[in-house]
């Protein structure tokens, strides 16, 4: 077992970063996650591994940075909050189109403008329809405990180079100021200037005279090489749908209600499901970790299992939509939600399950 | 074993470092703890609180509305938080500043007038801890050595010097906490 | 024609070559308008990365205007940027790899309209890197609009009767402004519409090179340009507009040098 330390969620990713052998993160303040650069400069990434750190001028400035380390090779992230993220959205769509890997973490906040700076779940439709303008998605991981925030950076790397595809950390403002217990992994040494250019040929390292020049660019001006790059990409999209799907399964196996929730709202509904439990309800938990690719087909099953699911979210009901097509009309979807960063309780959710779902209204 | 706790009172008065050396505390213990504080414009002066869980099972909601102990600092606390205790719960208050004391007749009500136990000590830094002392004292669920423990390893190191009036503070703590009143069945 | 033929062979031979194609262009013909002073400028650029033997060393960064596919015409690693920020992506690469030499090349519109930001803190921070800006006073690619550096009265596509000052603000000398910052160590403005101009743009552009080489700061070259088609003007009546009109508003020479800042 690791060293355990008592962490913030934000502290956490940044100390995941260095650990995971981040090569750079580049980044902008924004509450509430603004911890994860003070802890990272507190850190002194530079001395620890030889990790770049810059405050950049503005989100913009920081994911454009991000796109110009990724197209290199490089292991780089940055985070924001939603107003933030909103701002970057042009860079990740650029990312996206030039097949990069890197990962982006948002610890949302209420919306829309500058909003609330308490937690929401109200940048879900972004984060997993794509955000910006074309045809694309974003690996989306939704941690739900402080372990969790630290275990996604790595992993989130990973999938991004996996696929040469952004990644996102779906977090929000409660997973990033909460503390918990977390197990610190081993250092992972930094990848080498040979390791990246052996790994990851595309990458902008120079042209050398065995190869032909890397190119980065999401740029194509004829149409049917343009339209052949979106059905290359959407095919990435449908691997990723086959492979990576993640989810937490709470008591379901004899369930005959369903809650399905993600990141902090699950971890509310786990103790509506406890009471309901206690009550001598057959109540069951579906928690997404990757809200994309999302469980459809999971939560298809479970609709023949079950008589009716609600979906508990901060927001004004986002994820719903995505559960309800994949339940295809077969029992009834409702949700529950609160919005402008006020946290659901878990005696609201369960009772509106009960109203909604349960019935005996 | 799963308790739920909010500890409350003004900014500055160690409120949210308080529950960090309980969670540090309930690591060296091997449990599992949460710390979910209140945020925003609200840390600049005003109150603070923080949501504190320490639990043998894996945590589900870090935010709560109901609490099994309410460790009260302050009347705006008081006046907020004295009705979320759980019924047979217990309360914990300093009495220093407080105007109004609790009123509660279903919940076990503590005293521990840490603020000026801490004067008379002269180290009125030490305070946060003779409150934790009167807490462990009153829910043992963590031991007082792995609370010691717990603010070592919370204390950054150039504070480690001032392990000793610390630890000393935690034990002062568990001498001078004074019951009130016991929960009674409601009529 | 077979001594036409051995006479052309005959012109061709080594020793009377005084020009070769750039070896880093690449073969594919360039986009730009008969008279546009982009092929120059790319021309000049390759040129020195092949003096300074620094192919292998060197990423470029593409903007979105005209020069957009400039990776398509040199042949080194390169990475396209989104309108203005090609000095946030310069400096991402910079960070993560010190040793390689990084440029941006970038027009008026990229450069001091939609990247401001992104060109004054690359500036102010310093970043061993080097800016190339193509300053032709209008917005090529998209048709002839308004750039910030269109000059007063001059006429674009959405200034037809004139850039009205009051209206529209001032043409901006952004290379003046950048010049004040401490993070710039060379700042120059220079023109290729001649070939005595053109000898002193790529001086400055292998200084530039190597003041990233010595970590001395950014290095900043604006290239005083024409735009024939987008001026409405034939190549020549550009080059001439651009010498009575453009460079006393942007006269030439040397903002800031390592040696006299």
């Amino acid at each position: 077992m690791g060293e355990l330390r008592l962490m913030k969620g934000n502290e956490a990713i940044a100390e995941a970063a260095i650990r995971s052998g981040a090569d750079g993160y580049f980044g902008y303040p924004i509450t509430p996650q603004s911890e994860v650069i003070e802890h990272l400069a507190a850190q002194k990434p530079e001395e620890r591994t030889g990790m770049t750190l810059l405050q950049a001028e503005s989100e913009i400035a920081a994911i454009n940075m991000v796109y110009g380390a990724a197209g290199c090779g490089k292991k780089v992230m940055t985070s924001s909050s939603s107003p933030g993220i909103s701002l970057k959205q042009e860079g990740i769509t650029y990312i996206a189109g030039a097949e990069l890997p890197c990962l982006i973490l948002n610890v949302v906040r209420g919306g829309p403008g500058l909003g609330t700076i308490q937690p929401s779940q109200s940048d879900y439709f972004q984060s997993v329809k794509g955000g910006g303008h074309g045809d694309y998605h974003l690996i989306v991981l939704a941690p739900s405990s402080v372990q969790e925030m630290y275990d996604f950076v790595e992993l989130g790397f990973d999938l991004a180079f996996k696929y040469r595809n952004p990644t996102m950390i779906l977090s929000d403002g409660a997973i990033g100021q909460m503390m918990e217990k977390v197990e610190i992994g081993e250092q992972k040494p930094r990848l080498t200037e040979e390791q990246i250019k052996e790994k990851y040929p595309w990458a902008t390292t120079g042209k050398t005279k065995d190869r032909e020049k890397n190119v980065i660019t999401s740029l194509e001006l004829e149409p049917e090489k343009m339209e052949q790059f979106n059905r290359k990409l959407i095919e990435k999209y449908r691997k990723i749908e086959e492979n990576e799907v993640r989810y937490e399964e709470i008591q379901c196996e004899d369930a005959e209600y369903l809650m399905v929730a993600y990141g902090t709202s699950a971890r509310i509904c786990q103790k509506s499901v406890q009471i309901a439990r206690n009550e001598g309800l057959k109540v069951g938990l579906l928690r997404p970790i990757t809200l994309f690719p999302f469980p459809r087909k999971r939560i298809n099953e479970l609709a023949d299992q079950v008589k009716g699911m609600l979906s508990v979210e901060m927001s004004s009901g986002q994820m719903v939509e995505d559960v309800r097509l994949a339940v295809n009309g077969k029992v009834p979807v409702e949700y529950y939600g609160r919005m402008g960063g006020i946290v659901p309780s878990t005696e609201e959710a369960l009772k509106d399950l009960k109203q909604k779902i349960i019935g005996g209204k | 074993m799963n308790e739920e706790i909010i500890i409350a009172g003004f900014g500055g008065q160690g409120v949210l470092s308080l529950g960090k050396i309980l969670c540090y505390a309930g690591i060296v213990q091997g449990k599992e703890v949460t710390w979910m504080p209140s945020y925003g414009p609200e840390m600049r002066g005003g109150t603070a609180n923080v949501t504190v869980i320490i639990s043998d099972e894996r945590i589900s909601s870090p935010i709560l509305s109901k609490f099994d102990t309410a460790i009260i600092l302050n009347q705006q606390s008081m006046d907020k938080f004295e009705k979320d205790v759980k019924p047979g719960g217990h309360l914990i208050y300093d009495g220093n500043g407080i105007t109004r004391h609790p009123e509660r007749t279903d919940i076990n009500i503590y005293r521990v007038d840490a603020a000026a136990e801490a004067a008379r000590m002269e180290t009125n830094k030490t305070f946060n801890m003779i409150v934790l002392g009167g807490f462990l004292k009153v829910k043992p669920i963590v031991e007082l050595q792995n609370a010691v423990e717990g603010l070592k390893k919370s204390l950054p190191e150039r504070y480690q010097h001032l392990v000793p009036v610390n630890e000393k503070a935690i034990y002062r703590g568990t001498k001078i906490i004074k019951k009130i009143s016991k929960a009674r069945a409601e009529a | 024609m077979d001594e036409q033929q051995a006479k052309t062979e005959d012109i061709i031979k080594k020793e009377n070559l005084v020009f070769d194609k750039t070896k880093l262009l690449t073969d594919k013909a360039f986009h730009y308008c008969p008279g546009c002073g982009h092929g120059v400028v790319h021309r000049l650029l390759m040129e020195v990365i092949e003096e300074l033997d620094i192919q292998e060393k060197t990423i470029g960064i593409a903007p979105v205007g005209c020069s957009v596919l400039a990776y398509h015409y040199m042949d080194i690693d390169m990475q396209e940027a989104a309108h203005g920020r090609a000095p946030a992506l310069a400096t991402g690469i910079k960070r993560t790899l010190p040793e390689k030499y990084v440029f941006t090349y970038q027009g008026d519109g990229d450069l001091a309209a939609i990247g401001t930001a992104e060109t004054i803190h690359s500036c102010n921070r310093g970043e061993n890197i080097t800016i190339i800006f193509i300053n032709n006073g209008i917005y090529g690619m998209t048709g002839g609009q308004m750039a910030p550096t269109t000059l007063e009265n001059m006429k674009s596509s959405t200034t037809p009767y004139g850039r009205n000052v009051k209206q529209m603000g001032n043409p901006l000398k952004i290379t003046e402004l950048v010049a004040q910052l401490p993070g710039t160590c060379f700042v120059t403005r220079q023109a290729v519409h001649k070939p005595a101009y053109v000898r002193k743009t790529k001086k400055a552009i292998k200084k530039a090179f190597k003041y990233q080489k010595q970590e001395m700061g950014l290095s900043f070259i604006e290239i005083v340009s024409n735009c024939n088609s987008g001026w409405k003007m034939t190549p020549n009546d550009a080059n001439k507009w651009l010498e009575n009109n453009m460079l006393p508003f942007y006269p030439l020479g040397d903002l800031k040098t390592p040696e006299k800042k």
